[in-house]
């Protein structure tokens, strides 16, 4: 069993170091745009909401970046989940090994990312005279579990079924971009009118997102958002799994 | 040496001809009742009710006409195919499919894909380190590891194939038409190679167009034709039918 373990750990090391060589050929620059994209994003949006449409939220810079963050993570992951498989086709013919690894190297190597971004997160807290909160200690692990859970759920439906609908790479792109204006990001839920309340938590993301940022703002965590977002997550992942499962057998068929 | 390791029980294996799914989304949903259709019926067999089995340290050859199947045999023991009927029984450490040109991956040097490979194939990375350097010296491509492999002509990604698998101690080696593209010097060291795991109890399957190499190596012999096996046995016999049908 030990056994087993150590070579999904070196399985895992395997794809991660390969993935981050083909995809950025050098990790430092892999970082730096995984800090850049949301920054730009944070600063489009502040442009347009802040100084043309004056919305009345204290310190909007910094609540869109604790927003932007994480939700580069899954939109990143997702949209990169289309290709993972066709991008490891002559592996994937050659060798038996656990194929949802792939993914999962996929959304572990985004979460590094988004977690070597919180640094961003922390001057922002500093520049609005605030700091981070004991609270981040438990908080930050158990949203990371989570986010990873329902990243990976989506990410596994995306890949498998992308081998079949080879369009659904555009899908998922639209999808992600409605799924960013229907979360409560770039607005708090609070703008939300009040008769479209109830179509908050419909929205998968939408606990997940603004737990992550009462918890960097704040230092709050609602045990609330937080079991609906577990549930979600693991909704999510169960789904996935079993796409991939009924799927998966076929691959190499279709590559 | 009597103890079979590879198992084929009435194997029939059948692609589904995916096209209009390939079409995406878009094309399924605008011709739903083709596309489901498609899903159901369309189907190519490529292999019908095989059996056979190889024993433990047995070369077991496999020969037939371009498309009879016989990569397909190759991928089906590697458990990266499943077979739509029969089973398929392994037992011990396959080596990953050896074949030509579909490489491994081309913006990784070949060391990467070196670690890549053995990892894959079940062992830790510490055991590949300590390989390493056999492997690159066996493939006689010092002078070229550190760079990407997309660089590599086939001839040396048969040689690089070649050596990781053979290096990384595999109880079952699968090679699918790789010695056609390497150098004389190369090919002689490959069979010397397989000669030496046929020694030491390495069970190999063979697949190649090459009737010399066939006959010189292999103690069985499996001619594939219209999709079943149409002969098994003695080298001699088998390769003496197959050349004399095809002429
Ligand atoms: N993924 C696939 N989808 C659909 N059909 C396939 C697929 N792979 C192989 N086939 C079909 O199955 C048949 C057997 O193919 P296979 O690759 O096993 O032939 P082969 O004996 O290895 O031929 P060659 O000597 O040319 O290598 C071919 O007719 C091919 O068209
Ligand atoms: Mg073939």
């Amino acid at each position: 069993m030990n056994l087993k373990i150590q070579h999904y750990i070196d399985l895992i090391t395997v794809l991660t170091q390969k993935e981050i060589k083909v995809r950025y050929k050098n990790s430092f620059l892999g970082y730096l745009w995984s800090i850049g994209h949301p920054l730009a994003f944070a600063m489009v949006f502040f442009i347009a909401f802040k100084v043309v449409m004056r919305i009345q939220i204290e310190d909007y810079a910094l609540f869109l970046i604790a927003g932007l963050f994480p939700w580069q993570w899954f939109s990143n992951s997702v949209n990169a989940a289309s290709m993972v498989f066709l991008g490891n086709a002559s592996i994937i013919k050659k060798v038996n090994f656990p194929r949802n690894l792939i993914p999962f190297t996929q959304v572990l190597q985004d979460m590094i990312h988004f977690i070597l971004a919180i640094p961003v997160i922390v001057l922002f807290l500093f520049i609005y005279h605030k700091s981070p909160s004991l609270s981040w200690v438990y908080g930050i692990p158990a949203l990371l579990a989570i986010q990873f859970l329902m990243t990976y759920g989506f990410c596994l439906t995306v890949s498998s079924t992308n081998l079949f609908f080879r369009d659904l790479e555009r899908l998922a792109v639209i999808f992600t971009t409605l799924m960013f204006y229907f979360t409560p990001i770039i607005y708090p839920e609070s703008m939300i009118p009040e008769r479209y309340k109830y179509l908050v938590n419909i929205n998968p993301l939408t606990p997940l997102m603004v737990s992550w940022r009462n918890l960097f703002l704040n230092g709050i965590l609602d045990p609330l958002s937080l079991i609906i977002s577990l549930t979600y997550s693991i909704f999510a992942f169960m789904i996935g799994y079993l796409i991939y499962r009924r799927l998966s057998w076929k691959f190499a068929e279709v590559l | 040496m009597k103890e079979p390791v590879i198992i084929f029980n009435d194997v029939s294996k059948s692609y589904p001809l995916y096209h209009h799914l390939t079409g995406g989304i878009k094309n399924f949903l605008f011709h739903l009742p083709r596309g489901i259709n498609s899903l159901k019926n369309s189907r190519f067999e490529a292999l019908r009710d095989i059996s056979f089995e190889v024993c433990r340290g047995e070369t077991f050859g496999i020969i037939g006409r371009n498309g009879a199947g016989k990569s397909t045999t190759l991928g089906l023991i590697a458990g990266v195919l499943k077979p739509s009927k029969g089973r398929v029984i392994v037992k011990g450490r396959i080596s990953p499919l050896l074949e030509l040109g579909a490489g491994f991956h081309h913006e990784l040097t070949g060391k990467e894909n070196i670690m890549l490979n053995g990892v894959l194939m079940g062992l830790t990375r510490a055991e590949v380190s300590r390989k390493m350097n056999e492997i690159i010296e066996f493939s006689e491509l010092r002078d070229f590891v550190d760079q990407p492999i997309r660089t590599y002509s086939s001839g040396m990604l048969a040689r690089l194939g070649f050596s990781i698998v053979a290096h990384l101690e595999p109880e079952i080696l699968l090679i699918d038409e790789i010695l056609a593209v390497g150098d004389m010097g190369f090919q002689k060291k490959c069979i010397d190679k397989m000669m030496g795991f046929k020694k030491s109890g390495v069970t190999m399957v063979f697949v190649s167009h090459s009737m010399e190499d066939i006959g010189r190596i292999c103690d069985r012999v499996m001619w594939i034709e219209n999709h079943t096996a149409r002969m098994l046995g003695e080298p001699k016999a088998v390769i003496a039918g197959y050349t004399g049908n095809s002429q």
